[in-house]
């Protein structure tokens, strides 16, 4: 599994430089809200939150279709499919969610905090929304590589990936921003919110890769 | 135990389309009457309903604004349901049902966010807040979308019904989302006043006529299911003859080359 998960993450680092165009394509939605809404500093720093939320989200459902297509090209998947017997599927389906997240999405955290400070974000909000998003991606990785796995026959299934996880990636949305929020606007409370985002990240681990497994299973 | 044992039993007798097809055949009139009937007897009585002290005429849209709403969850149930009929039994009429369900659930859907906007244009003095309710109904409008899309798109029949199988049941989340965001969030929308563990909160005189309605909707929406899944067997009956008949003709053709 170890092996799985460093071969993973080597070839979503080096092949493609997926991650890359991630951290452009969020950089580029950052840039473009306040061309939007107008370069007020006070608006943006209360709306900051939630574009950091929507640019990291939008940014992560990028790579998701090449999550099983590219296995599934060369054959590995295939492999995956026959050693269900030695290591179950949906264990094999949450290292590469992990591995997936680690190459792709994990560069997005680590640049939220920069794009915060163009959003005249306080250091505790920039602190927060950094957690905030750090507990709560990998969730939509989760979610996405159901998608990924029901789309994974279609040679041109990106787009309706993007269509049935949005959806289902809302709640992690809603707490995600309300969260980041609290603990700047000082009525409402961090904590809740961020426990229940919490808990919905490791709702979707389980969910996630076990429907992920059954379709991949059906795929074939 | 030996009841399960009858029930599984009549519902692999089912699974033999030819049958289904025709009990819906001598099902479906009967339904469709019935559906009639009750319907124009609620909508007859919500007419007939004194107006609500405070809203006026308005509450009539009640009537149908609250079934649409039922049965869009009421759809989506079913659809997981039969999702579970795909995935567990493999029961071949169940993603049929699924197929079928999608479609309509989504009109239901659709048609209680536009009633429920024209209700709350007067009510609240807009067409639409997001508020939890009419937000995670919208969600759930998306998702029939969305499986409707997935089913559309792949073009063998049995892979996509399993994975519209999986995308309903992952998707499931979103119904007690729905049912219980009034009582969890205390928004705009009103909370529930019919199902209640103390009695309903709606007065006599307004409930039956919205009960009578919502039941007369289900029948619709019971026949038109049973005819989409009629349509949708004779559709894969054709589809399947045209392919054996085009194998015919290529084997025909094959051999007229060979000698």
């Amino acid at each position: 599994m170890l092996a799985l998960y460093v071969r993973e993450v080597r070839l979503g680092i080096r092949a493609g430089s997926g991650a890359l165009t991630g951290v452009l394509f969020f950089l580029a939605v950052v840039a473009v809200i306040p061309f939007g809404v107008g370069p007020d500093l006070n608006l943006l720093a209360r709306i900051g939150p939630a574009i950091l939320w929507i640019g990291a989200l939008l940014a992560s459902l990028l790579g998701l279709e090449r999550l099983f297509q590219a296995d599934r090209e060369d054959g590995s998947l295939d492999l995956m499919l026959i050693a269900d017997g030695r290591h179950m599927l949906a264990l094999t389906v949450f290292v590469k969610c992990l591995a997936h997240w680690t190459a792709n999405v994990l560069p997005l955290v680590a640049v939220a905090p920069l794009l915060g400070l163009f959003m005249n974000m306080p250091p505790a909000g920039l602190a927060a929304a950094t957690l905030t998003l750090l507990v709560g991606t990998p969730a939509i990785t989760f979610i996405g590589a159901v998608g990924a796995a029901l789309v994974v026959a279609l040679p041109r299934g990106g787009l309706l990936v993007s269509v049935l996880i949005l959806p289902l990636s809302i709640p992690v949305l809603i707490f995600g921003v309300a969260a980041s929020r609290g603990a700047v606007a000082e009525p409402d409370p961090f904590l809740p919110a961020f426990l229940i985002l919490l808990a919905l990240t490791l709702f979707f681990a389980v969910i996630g890769p076990a429907a992920a497994a059954l379709a991949l299973r059906n795929a074939d | 135990m030996s009841e399960t044992a009858n029930l599984t039993a009549r519902l692999t007798a089912l699974a033999n389309p030819t049958r289904f097809l025709a009990l819906a055949g001598s099902l479906l009139p009967w339904l469709g009457g019935a559906a009639v009937l009750v319907l124009v007897v609620g909508l007859g009585m919500a007419f007939a309903a004194p107006e609500d002290y405070q809203q006026g005429i308005t509450v009539r849209i009640m009537y149908i604004h609250v079934p649409f709403a039922w049965l869009a969850m009421f759809c989506y149930t079913l659809m997981a349901a039969s999702a579970l009929g795909t995935l567990v039994w493999r029961h071949p009429l169940a993603d049929v049902a699924l197929k079928a369900a999608a479609p309509i659930g989504a009109v239901f859907t659709a048609l209680a966010l536009v009633t429920g906007s024209i209700w709350g244009k007067p009510m609240w003095g807009t067409w639409w807040v997001w508020d939890a309710r009419l937000t995670s109904v919208f969600v759930l409008f998306l998702m029939y979308l969305g499986i409707i899309a997935l089913t559309r798109a792949l073009d063998d029949q049995s892979r996509a019904a399993r994975a519209a199988a999986i995308l309903t049941l992952v998707g499931f989340i979103n119904i007690p989302i729905i049912k219980f965001s009034v009582d969890w969030w205390n928004t705009l929308h009103q909370p529930a006043s019919v199902f209640r563990l103390d009695g309903p909160t709606i007065h006599p005189s307004l409930l039956w006529p919205l009960l009578i309605s919502a039941v007369g909707f289900t029948l619709l929406f019971l026949a038109l299911h049973l005819m989409a899944m009629r349509a949708e067997i004779w559709r894969r009956r054709v589809s399947a003859m045209r392919r054996m008949s085009a194998r015919a003709a290529e084997g025909k053709l094959a051999e007229g080359r060979a000698s």
